[in-house]
């Protein structure tokens, strides 16, 4: 697999339901993409994710690329399709997140 | 159908039992992840994109109204309102919460079923034909058989951590529409100086390496089945390789080994295994066998069936596409299509799934079937009942006359939801199904079968036409292979060349069709007998014609 290269965000799934969730910037985790923080070195958001792993809450976190702009965007489609939900029904984020991901 | 007795209640129940109390340890912080996840895939819960998904097992394929009743059930209390049938026989529910998990695996201990060996390195559910009990050309039921191997093989000590994962296909017929020799071990039912007997493949699969599985034994003794299983099973978990998970399954062993090495080694585990078993397993066989005696079949006037052949059309073309050949000269089975025009292969929601249960249990002897093409079967369906049943499909969308046609698409989960996915297989599916639905009867039977990755859930290998989806540079990219089959022909698909991006996908489907159309004999010659007569050249020329253009 490729090096991962930054600016990226923190991602894993929610312990309970599985869902898509992204670090924030208060350590938290969100089910919202728009709200994850952008690490903008690789070393400093592999520390964090470290730190802030806690496998009370999360399962399989990991890094994930994106692209800043307007809106944070995922680089990969695997990524994109974990943060918009499957393209077969609106059973995912789209249910929360229709105007962001329309977009 | 097989009923459950009171030891296999209690064993479900238990592992119920032992499963809760595992995810509340979880919760709790006294079990990692690490810990856990093998603990919960031992009971088909796995994680997946965008949430859980439960693989529950339909042993065989196999269902009664009541048991797809407490799926719908299951489907609209924890999930979406709908669920996945899958290539393996098996249903997959894509959203379940962790939490509910032990709750949903009681609700299917309710009606006797569960998720035990639906992943891990085990044996994993036995599959056959959808037909089973019903077809014209089987020589015996193969479901008892299937059933001896599921009590053996569940919660085997000796096979529950083999080098890789095992599966078993058998069929009782003359088609073999189980897939057999792509299977770890296919079983062919055949007849031998007035007693059953099995054919034995080993050594077949799909995935990374493809092949189609080699003869072990021609005439197995019916009642030599379970020792003989034991004595490949047990080489397999000697000899396998345990360093290389892509080089553990029991193709690779066979294939290094080589048949008649395997096959002597088989055969001296077999005379010391053989003593072991003592007759226990054939006095169970006879018990399960009462459970698979064939219902009671009913004459009944077929005058409105006749007429409706007469007078509707659209009857009359689902019969000729969607209707099988019984046993009984007044019954027939009917394949449910769940692959709708633009729907996503394999699904049905809880609705669709309550009526289906309705008109088994009123009208088709209580019994389902789920092939491994994704469809739903009643396999006993009095032809009068047929215009009745035809009608009700209608009403809720699964009158799809399309079963052996290019929209009739085996299609893995893919990108949409699996973890281990390089690429989308639902949408391509989707997008074939739309594209060809006014040229289906023209085009004739065609089995394109998309897998989202290597691992080919989707069977690509084996489809008239398969489409494998791949990650090429962060990009979408579908590879075509040409010439495989899935029957008694079982064949891998030949690669054609360069894969296709999604742009390029559907216009190099339209230059392979129509090749095939301008190049076939008359109406009556497939594709995949096109291919075998022409060899594939004239179908790689038409979809890289473009790239010799430029």
């Amino acid at each position: 697999m490729a090096r991962i290269k930054a600016p990226v965000v923190v991602t894993a799934n929610d312990l309970l339901s599985g869902e898509v969730v992204y670090l924030d910037a208060s350590h938290r985790w969100s089910a919202e993409l728009s709200a994850a923080k952008v690490f903008a070195a690789i070393d400093k958001a592999e520390s964090e994710l470290s730190a802030a792993f806690n496998e009370a809450e999360v399962v399989g976190a990991y890094l994930a690329e994106v692209t800043e702009g307007a809106l944070v965007t995922p680089k990969h489609y695997r990524e994109g399709f974990r943060h918009k939900g499957p393209s077969n029904y609106f059973h995912g984020k789209q249910t929360v997140q229709g105007a962001e991901v329309a977009a | 159908m097989y009923s459950y007795q009171e030891f296999d209640r209690t064993f479900v129940r238990e592992r119920v039992g032992q499963y809760r109390d595992q995810v509340k340890r979880r919760l709790e912080g006294a079990l990692t992840e690490d810990e856990f996840k093998p603990l919960r895939l031992m009971n088909g819960v796995y994680l997946q994109l965008h949430a859980y998904m439960l693989r529950i097992a339909i042993p065989y394929g196999t269902l009664s109204s009541r048991q797809m009743r407490q799926l719908a059930f299951i489907a609209d209390k924890w999930d979406k309102g709908y669920g996945h049938f899958t290539t393996r026989q098996n249903i997959q529910f894509n959203w379940p919460r962790l939490i509910d998990t032990p709750d949903i695996l009681d609700a299917l201990a309710d009606v006797d079923m569960h998720a035990i060996q639906t992943s891990g390195n085990t044996i994993r559910n036995v599959t056959t034909d959808q037909f089973a009990g019903a077809a014209i050309d089987e020589i015996a039921d193969p479901r008892p058989y299937a059933e001896l191997i599921r009590q053996w093989s569940t919660d085997h000590p000796e096979f529950q951590f083999l080098p890789r994962k095992f599966k078993i296909a058998i069929t009782g017929a003359v088609e073999d529409r189980a897939v057999i020799r792509a299977h770890d071990i296919g079983l062919q039912l055949v007849e031998h100086e007035g007693r059953i007997a099995f054919k034995v493949f080993v050594g077949g699969g799909l995935g990374r390496t493809p092949v189609i599985g080699q003869e072990l034994v021609d005439r197995l003794p019916a009642e030599d089945l379970l020792p003989y299983l034991e004595a490949v099973l047990s080489v397999y978990n000697l000899a396998g390789r345990r360093d290389n998970k892509y080089k553990a399954r029991i193709k690779i062993t066979v294939g290094a080994m080589g048949i008649d090495v395997f096959r002597a080694k088989v055969d001296e585990a077999f005379q010391r295994l053989r003593k072991v078993f003592n007759g226990q397993d054939l006095a169970i066989l006879g018990d399960i066998q009462k459970g698979f005696e064939a219902p009671e079949f009913v004459e009944k006037s077929q005058d409105a069936y006749f007429d409706a052949l007469d007078n509707d059309s659209g009857f009359r073309e689902w019969v000729e596409r969607n209707v099988s050949a019984h046993k009984h000269p007044s019954y027939a089975s009917v394949t449910i299509s769940l692959k709708g025009h633009g729907d996503t292969p394999g699904d049905a929601s809880s609705e669709q799934m309550r009526a289906i249960a309705d008109l088994a249990e009123r009208i088709a002897h209580d019994e389902l079937r789920i092939s491994h093409e994704q469809n739903i079967v009643l396999p006993h369906v009095a032809q009068a009942d047929l215009p009745g049943i035809y009608k009700t499909l209608q009403a809720i969308g699964l009158a799809t006359a399309n079963i052996g046609l290019i929209s009739d698409i085996i299609a893995c989960p893919g990108m949409d939801y699996c973890a281990l996915a390089t690429a989308r297989s639902i949408p391509i599916a989707q997008d074939i199904a739309l594209r060809y639905a006014d040229r289906e009867a023209e085009i004739g039977h065609m089995q394109i079968k998309i897998s989202g990755c290597i691992n080919a859930c989707g069977h690509h290998h084996v489809g008239h036409v398969g489409i494998l989806g791949l990650d090429k540079a962060g990009v979408e990219n579908y590879q075509i292979t040409v010439g495989g089959s899935a029957g008694n022909d079982a064949a891998i698909g030949e690669k054609m060349g360069r894969g296709f991006s999604v742009d390029e996908l559907m216009p190099a489907l339209d230059r392979l069709i129509e090749a095939y159309l301008s190049l076939r004999l008359n109406k009556d010659e497939t594709f995949l007998a096109a291919v075998k007569r022409l060899g594939t050249i004239p179908f790689q020329e038409a979809l890289y014609v473009v790239d010799q253009a430029a």
